[in-house]
């Protein structure tokens, strides 16, 4: 164990590049995903059988491995001389995310109370304002839930896609165990692990924060 | 309007069919694999990608249904927070990191990679039942009580059939997972598929790499299918009637 702490302080220099790019891909990777997954999951909430049809393509996307979807990327990203490096690598992980995000959005919107959008419509909202105002507010603290399954998962993905070339904490891992050299794969392992961790336990906090202090005054009551 | 869309749906999907058998023959993937010395390569990958992940499912899928089952039991139920909260965090960690650090302390081969495979997949299929069988209504367990069943006889009976839709959704996703991360233990050296997709990104080889690509791919879609298929029977009449 003192040979990885030694390690990992010898080379603090590289293991804060890593780190950073290992969080780069996965917030650009989020961001790209959430602009496409929210307003998705939105579109779909009063259409079912599309509903049902968007889900089981993403569903379709999750099952396909990871190793797998960037063999199967790299002939056809190759064709703009993309097949490695960081672009598949974002590609891939915006795929992976559809299914929490889209999932996520379209079961908390789908549960807002009908008795809370009579009363918005009451009001004389118009449906763009009913979504602005009451749906997407009271639906957030679900879509962030679906942002963190995604985000952990991606940091997984990411420490994968080492292998085409997009760096990452991956690389240490991949290095390591190509030169036999244990101190490096544990530090990758053990970086990669703690990375979801605390992201992890950053979102949960976010998931908290961004809740309407209303919905969490009710939680609290109940 | 709707007829329309199906149709053009289904000749959307022809289409994309046809351009897949293109590509793979100008790739020359289908070259690759009906070579006379890959064909029987790629029947030992298969087998021994198959056997890595029939193992750790068969030990995962015991293990998890013993603790999950274990933790629901009076006497252990007060420990099943603080488990649930490890198994939690267990699967926070990425599967390459399970894999590197088990190498790191059990080696490189088979039996490493099954251990990190085993447990790697014991944790969705215990979540899943702990949570399946605590869904149960307790008016039900209290009617099985009054019927004169007997705490085993309630398992079996009431609570493992009530939790059959809950606990095949985490054996589906722990054998989703199972088989992808079955490609990444050629890392450590078990074999599998793996080795054809690591080796074609290596070596730039387009046709190799699709040829290990496509059949983990298959494979997972398969699992994914076969599982549903599987709760059609599993789960009880009764509970599949009140759904619908």
């Amino acid at each position: 164990m003192m040979g990885v702490l030694h390690f990992i302080v010898k080379n603090l220099h590289q293991v804060l590049f890593l780190t950073w790019e290992h969080i780069f891909m996965v917030t650009v990777s989020l961001i790209i995903a959430m602009a496409i997954g929210v307003p998705l999951g939105v579109l779909i909430t009063k259409r079912i059988t599309l509903a049902k049809r968007v889900i089981n393509s993403a569903n379709i996307i999750m099952t396909v491995p990871s190793i797998a979807l960037f063999g199967l990327m790299m002939p056809i990203l190759a064709l703009i001389g993309q097949g490695l490096g960081k672009v598949p690598a974002i590609i891939a992980l915006v795929l992976y995310s559809q299914l929490p995000i889209i999932r996520n959005t379209y079961v908390a919107i789908n549960n807002v109370p009908p008795s809370l959008r009579d009363a918005g419509r009451g009001m004389g909202m118009n449906r763009w304002e009913l979504l602005k105002e009451v749906e997407i507010p009271i639906a957030v603290p679900v879509i962030i839930a679906g942002l963190r399954t995604a985000a952990v998962m991606n940091i997984g993905i990411a420490a994968i896609a080492a292998y085409i070339g997009a760096g990452g904490l991956g690389v240490y891992i991949q290095q390591g165990i190509d030169r036999v050299y244990p101190e490096m794969i544990i530090s990758g392992a053990v970086l990669v692990s703690l990375l979801a961790i605390v992201i992890d336990g950053l979102m949960a906090g976010a998931e908290h924060l961004l809740t309407p202090k209303g919905i969490q005054l009710q939680k609290r009551l109940a | 309007m709707k007829k329309l869309a199906a149709k053009l749906y289904k000749i959307v999907l022809i289409f994309l069919v046809f351009a897949a058998g293109v590509a793979l023959e100008k790739t020359g993937t289908i070259a690759f694999l009906i070579d006379p010395y890959n064909y029987p390569e790629l029947m030992r990958l298969l087998f021994q990608h198959f056997y890595l992940v029939a193992i750790s499912m068969a030990i995962a899928t015991i293990a998890g249904l013993i603790i999950g089952i274990a933790l629901t039991r009076p006497k252990l139920k007060k420990y099943s927070g603080i488990v649930m909260y490890i198994v939690g965090l267990g699967q926070t960690i990425p599967s390459l990191a399970v894999l590197a650090l088990v190498m790191s302390f059990l080696g490189i081969g088979t039996k490493p990679a099954l251990f990190a495979l085993t447990i790697y997949s014991i944790l969705p299929i215990a979540r899943n039942t702990l949570a399946g069988i605590r869904a149960v209504p307790v008016s039900t367990l209290d009617a099985a009580k009054g019927m004169g069943m007997t705490s085993i006889g309630i398992l079996f009976g009431v609570e493992l059939p009530m939790a059959m839709k809950v606990i095949l959704t985490g054996f589906r996703v722990a054998l989703v997972m199972n088989i992808g991360t079955v490609a990444l233990a050629y890392l450590i050296g078990a074999g599998g598929m793996g080795d054809w997709i690591f080796s074609g990104i290596d070596m730039m080889m387009t046709d190799k790499l699709l040829a290990g690509a496509i059949p983990v791919t298959l494979m997972a879609l398969l699992a994914d299918f076969l599982v549903e298929l599987l709760s059609a029977v599993l789960v009880s009449k009764g509970l599949r009637l009140t759904e619908e």
